[in-house]
């Protein structure tokens, strides 16, 4: 069943080419259906999922028969959360993007595939499958880019789908490698992990692939696509940049780097650990220093995918649930800040700009977005009863076994996020300036955009709260035989 | 009933946020902080003072892959602090109504941020606590950072990163403590630290760093109390301090020398002193001439100030200080002798009871300030006034009263925390003590000439027209004023309420 998430976006996109052009609310009805769809799937596979099952095959269909390659679709507890956070997140993009009438059904086309290709990454255990989902969203995301987006949108678009297309090599060259020394015969992924690569050989093959996938998670130094991207993205996009895409590269590096190479890890995860750490302190304090609302929002992505990538070198079971945790939680929160900023902020006064924004006070004039970025700065600094807290404190109680030093180093690094979290806070809505007397002529927060804030903010508060939701499930996936030889014990 | 107690301002709260016109809103706010209060009071009714058990307790499963459980519980201790907010609250819920004219966005606020202390005051698992004692952080900020004074904005940054840096670095010595021990609540914590055995699981492990155990042990301590010295605040943590309660508004300030102040202290007792009492010994001489410092410099200090706010602020590091000397002198080592273990008992009772009876006159002080600050459109310094007391006797005659309180005059609260947080802290520190009386002095000495320079000296013009409280006004701080002289006169009240508590914290110290 889950495999339709996949299949409906596709149609959807097809059926979009088929809607007469004028026709503007067919268009977004139609989106914002598929989404729907999709994510009705994804929770009701969630609400049915058992946990003790391990890896769940759903479908297998020979594909490539002389290559090896399956139709295989299946799904674990890692996989239906994030599958889950990509229906939520698509819905909220749609409503974000309601205000959308340029070229609106090619945009919407494009938001489809997308959504389709990280739904089938979530979805594949297969390693070739899984790879051309990958490369998926490339195209559609640069079209949205530069088509759709803002602020040296080109350029932005070209580094994104260079940086990808360079990532995407790496992982390629590695996993051709890996599959002709296993033999050549087969790309499933269960078969892969079990053959016995070398050490020689998974010394430099477990990097190329990890740091091929991490280019995408924005593992530094290879992050500078990220701000650059988000911030020339349109809205949705920049929302599902942050949210679902940026967590396809740390789902590869899960799933298919440490699983794969298993040696390898073993031999580089200090290093990683301490690109993560790095990443995420260097990302925070970027942040604090930015003139550009968005920027602010891109460089704190980075910094918190610090955290996902830091978890995920614990290698325990509390740090690795951390990590997919915080991978659930940034992609709520960071599409959540996104939509302020770039929705509800920049398409209402047309600067990003936070001298001119200070000037503004808009906590008056937007008393709505002031609420909701201030509920969404608090989660993602790491404020107790969100999901950002609960996902940190697991990754940095898993980092105190691995790493004491590089905990306490990120301990630093969630008092940068408060600083420059509220220093945006302060610039942008509460400024202590007389608010401008155009302000009031803004217009007013539309009724998509309260629904769709609403829910993403009510997601990070139901985990946090109770977080038994996600990691009842999580937990039990690192039992499975695929997951279980990372644990270090 | 702690679950409805934590969880009904909250509730009062959003829906104040909703409601159309601020006077509903504000009349809405009080109702449910009275509620609250009624509420507070009939636990203390129910209350059985003479059992050293946890009552109320409430326990339910949360999330116990991380440790996180909800469990509420109070002794004593909690229940005094519980009451202490309830009262509070609504007490500087009303001056802010008088003097403040408040928005329903402050008065939600408010709200939250009782939740957030009670929270705090109840929870005895340490993710469970942490969410609270982090919650309540928040609407404090938009209250000093929305209705603060002209530099509100870098005193609510500084507060709150300051009181933050505390946080992440207790945070981070508590999950170590998970990681040895697999546990968060408190309770069993306690166990473990008195017994020893949280030393002997810190022992070295193959993926640590070669540190001993007591080293880490010294380390992970270290990262707790800076956390709470900061909260407290101790010399010399206490920087964010007095800008935060200058620049908030009166009514906030009320609630945070109140009750804000006294979470540190209450970390203190709750988590600090049980979980590391060797630590806490092997650190005492140091925390002890801390202590001493607190009280005296920040006595020298409020005498510096033209600031009344921040005078007040440093009279509270001040009051707070004898706090931390009684806990720091009952934390002595001193064998299985009986005798000292009534000593020792007779400090923390006193730490108690000037827990209680400054966060009332405290609070009730910034009122009166919040008072001089409305009548004379925001002006705050001494020398502004002057001859205060022939326009507004009602006013200055009340103002007395609590400051008299403070500086501990026997017959009011402030003299029977501060007596007996001496009579046990001489016999257990001299020396320290003995210094800390100048502190005591210091203290008398400028309250003394801050009442002599604002309600006497010659009569200017502007203030001639003074316009003295009104009834509705005396009323609001009638409460706090009565509660003085019946604490001061009649101080069982609450020692029947701490005694038993007490007495079991001085029993475990012993050991």
């Amino acid at each position: 069943m889950l495999d339709w998430t996949i299949y409906i976006s596709f149609a959807g996109m097809l059926l979009m080419v088929f809607i007469p052009k004028r026709n503007l609310s067919v268009v977004r009805g139609l989106a914002l259906l598929i989404t729907l769809a999709g994510l009705a799937i994804a929770l009701n596979a969630f609400l049915h999922f058992d946990p003790a099952a391990g890896v769940v095959p759903i479908r297998k269909v020979a594909w490539i028969p002389t290559l090896g390659a399956n139709f295989f679709i299946a799904v674990d507890g890692i996989s239906i959360t994030l599958v889950l956070l990509t229906g939520i997140a698509a819905v909220a993009g749609v409503l974000f993007s309601w205000n959308i009438e340029h070229r609106a059904k090619e945009y919407f086309a494009f938001y489809l595939a997308l959504i389709g290709g990280v739904y089938g990454v979530f979805l594949s255990f297969d390693v070739f499958l899984l790879f051309v989902f990958y490369e998926l969203p490339i195209i559609p995301q640069y079209f949205l880019i530069a088509i759709w987006g803002s602020t040296r949108k080109e350029y932005g678009a070209m580094k994104l789908a260079i940086y990808s297309f360079v990532g995407s090599a790496m992982v390629l060259i590695g996993l051709i490698a890996a599959y002709v020394i296993a033999g050549g015969k087969t790309f499933d992924l269960f078969q892969l992990a079990q053959f016995p690569f070398s050490e020689r050989f998974q010394y430099w093959a477990f990097p190329l692939v990890f740091v091929g996938f991490g280019i995408l998670a924005g593992l530094w130094p290879f992050h500078t696509w990220a701000p650059t991207g988000h911030v020339a993205a349109p809205t949705a996009a920049s929302m599902l940049l942050a949210g679902v895409v940026m967590k396809l590269g740390a789902y590869g590096a899960l799933r298919v780097a440490m699983t794969l190479f298993p040696l390898g890890l073993q031999a580089w995860r200090h290093e990683i650990a301490v690109l993560a750490t790095i990443g995420v302190v260097y990302g925070g304090l970027v942040a604090l220093v930015q003139r550009d609302f968005k920027f602010v929002i891109g460089y704190s992505s980075v910094s918190h995918m610090g955290f996902v990538l830091l978890g995920l070198m614990t290698l325990t079971t509390i740090g690795l649930s951390g990590a997919v945790l915080q991978m659930f939680s940034h992609g709520v929160l960071a599409g959540l800040l996104f939509g302020v900023v770039g929705r509800m902020v920049y398409d209402r006064t047309h600067t990003r700009d936070l001298s001119q924004l200070e000037a503004m006070n808009l906590g008056q004039a937007l008393p709505f977005a002031a609420l909701i970025f201030v509920l969404a700065g608090l989660a993602s600094m790491g404020m107790p009863g969100f999901s950002g807290f609960v996902a940190e404190f697991q990754v940095l109680i898993g980092a105190w076994r691995m790493y004491p030093t590089l905990a306490v180093i990120c301990g630093a690094g969630i008092i940068i996020a408060v600083a420059y979290t509220l220093r945006a806070i302060h610039r942008s809505f509460f400024s202590n300036e007389p608010p401008a007397a155009n302000v009031h002529a803004l217009p007013p927060i539309t009724i998509p955009e309260r629904v769709g804030s609403i829910m993403l903010i009510a997601c990070s508060l139901i985990v946090g709260l109770y977080p038994r939701l996600l990691l009842d499930i999580i937990n039990p996936s690192w039992d499975s035989t695929l997951m279980s030889r990372l644990l270090i014990r | 009933m702690i679950t409805v107690l934590t969880l009904l301002p909250l509730i009062g709260a959003i829906i104040v946020a909703y409601v159309r016109r601020e006077r509903a809103a504000r009349a809405l706010g009080l109702t449910v902080s009275l509620v609250v209060l009624a509420i507070a009071l009939s636990m203390l009714a129910r209350f059985n003072a003479g059992s050293p058990q946890l009552q109320f307790v409430e326990r339910h499963v949360w999330a116990p892959s991380i440790g996180a459980e909800y469990f509420v519980g109070l002794d004593g201790l909690s229940l005094l602090l519980v009451i202490l907010t309830c009262l509070v609250i609504p007490f500087a819920m009303l001056a802010a109504w008088k003097f403040e004219r408040p928005s329903n966005a402050y008065v939600a606020l408010m709200l939250g941020l009782e939740s957030g202390l009670i929270g705090t005051f109840t929870a005895l698992n340490f993710v469970h606590w942490f969410l609270f004692w982090e919650l309540s952080l928040v609407p404090a900020y938009f209250l000093i950072k929305l209705w603060g004074g002209p530099a509100r904005s870098q005193a609510a940054n500084q507060f709150f990163i300051y009181t933050l840096v505390g946080s992440v670095t207790l945070l981070l010595s508590f999950l170590v403590l998970y990681w040895v021990t697999r546990t968060f609540d408190l309770i069993q914590l306690a166990d473990l630290g008195r017994s020893g055995e949280l030393v002997a699981r810190l022992r070295p492990q193959p993926w640590w760093p070669t540190l001993p155990a007591e080293t880490l042990a010294a380390l992970v301590f270290a990262g707790a109390l800076f956390g709470f010295a900061v909260k407290v605040p101790l010399f010399p943590f206490h920087t964010w301090l007095p800008a935060t309660y200058s620049e908030a508004p009166s009514a906030v300030s009320m609630v945070l020398t109140g009750v804000l102040s006294k979470m540190g202290v209450y970390g203190f007792l709750r988590i600090l002193m049980p979980i590391f009492p060797e630590q806490m010994r092997a650190a005492l001489t140091p925390l002890l001439w801390l202590s001493v410092a607190t009280i005296v410099f920040s006595a020298f200090a409020a005498f510096a100030q033209r600031d009344l706010k921040r005078m007040l602020g440093y009279s509270s590091i001040n009051h707070l200080g004898y706090c931390m000397l009684g806990i720091f002198a009952a934390a002595k080592y001193t064998g299985t002798d009986p005798s000292w273990t009534l000593q020792k008992a007779a400090a923390l009772n006193g730490v108690l009871l000037q827990v209680f009876n400054h966060g009332i006159t405290a609070s009730a002080l910034f009122c009166f300030v919040g008072v001089l600050e409305h009548r004379s459109a925001g002006l705050k310094y001494i020398d502004s006034f002057g001859g205060l007391r022939q326009a507004a006797p009602v006013f200055c005659g009340l103002m007395g009263i609590a400051t008299f309180a403070s500086l501990g005059l026997p017959g009011l609260n402030g003299f029977v925390g501060e007596f007996l947080i001496f009579k046990g802290a001489f016999p257990l520190a001299p020396w320290a003590a003995a210094l800390a009386l100048l502190g005591l002095f210091a203290t008398a000495v400028f309250l003394i000439s801050m009442m002599q320079r604002v309600f006497h000296g010659p009569v200017t013009e502007r203030w001639a027209a003074f316009p003295d409280l009104r009834r509705s006004e005396w009323m609001i701080v009638a409460p706090a004023i009565g509660l003085m002289f019946a604490l001061g006169i009649w101080p069982n009240l609450l020692l029947r309420l701490t005694n038993t508590t007490v007495a079991n914290f001085a029993a475990q110290l012993a050991n």
